[in-house]
């Protein structure tokens, strides 16, 4: 089962693309692990989510945290620290 | 209780309006509007754009808008945030909180704007004579927000 990413401001800019289908393994984990497994793919998506980067994420459209489960048919998103106003 | 998310630029005047004609319990109306500058961090700004994350960013501004309603005893609240090209002398957002006295709407007010700044996702790219950049999450924003942190916090 897979899961919907979307990338959003310099993010976006930084992955190439807007958003993608992410084959999720059999032990769906949280966003933590996500993070971890994204980063692995190594390119674009090491610089972009890599440590050190400011990475807010959110699932199904809630503010998540590292410990928020991500399960097949969510829409995960990764993005800046909001900057509205 | 309304949050709008629009490309269009708003009339505050006929915004207020609309909402203070609702309701005849309304005593005080507080208000805030958010500019584009044409300076920052010491760069003249010609312009910016602003991005959002449709979906998320309409749920978000609503659940602020709540949050406002349950910590204080106000009437209605309103939302606009503009998304696009911008350019100096631009508004770019609006809130407008009615209630039967001053101190609610004015705490409320300032609380909706503290939370939009660090939790509703927008996100502005800003250009400069060097070119395009990403406007930086500012300390002092989460500052601001974090003092209301304590659901009692008023």
């Amino acid at each position: 089962m897979s899961i919907r990413i979307l990338y959003f401001a310099r993010l976006r800019e930084d992955m190439g693309v807007a958003g993608e289908m992410y084959e999720l393994p059999m032990d769906a984990g949280d966003v933590k692990s996500l993070r971890a497994r994204l980063i692995a793919r190594g390119g674009a998506s090491a610089v972009a989510l890599g440590p050190g980067k400011a990475v807010r994420v959110s699932v199904n459209q809630d503010l998540a945290r590292d410990d928020t489960p991500v399960k097949p048919g969510d829409e995960v998103a990764f993005f800046p620290p909001v900057t509205g106003g | 209780m309304t949050a709008r998310v629009q490309r269009e630029d708003f009339d505050i005047g006929a915004e207020i309006a609309a909402l203070r004609r609702a309701d005849p319990g309304i005593g005080a109306i507080a208000s805030f509007i958010g500019l584009v500058r044409d300076v920052n961090e010491g760069d003249a700004i010609a312009g910016m754009t602003l991005e959002h994350y449709p979906g998320m960013t309409e749920k978000a501004l609503a659940g602020i808008v709540a949050e406002a309603k349950g910590r204080w005893n106000i009437i209605d609240a309103l939302v606009i945030h503009r998304v696009g090209e911008l350019k100096p002398l631009d508004q770019i957002v609006l809130v407008v909180v009615a209630g039967a006295h001053r101190g609610a709407a004015f705490a409320a007010c300032e609380f909706i704007m503290d939370y939009l700044k660090t939790q509703a996702p927008f996100w502005k790219k800003e250009q400069t004579a060097q070119g395009a950049r990403w406007v930086e999450a500012r300390a002092s924003d989460d500052q601001a927000a974090e003092r209301w942190r304590d659901p009692q916090a008023k």
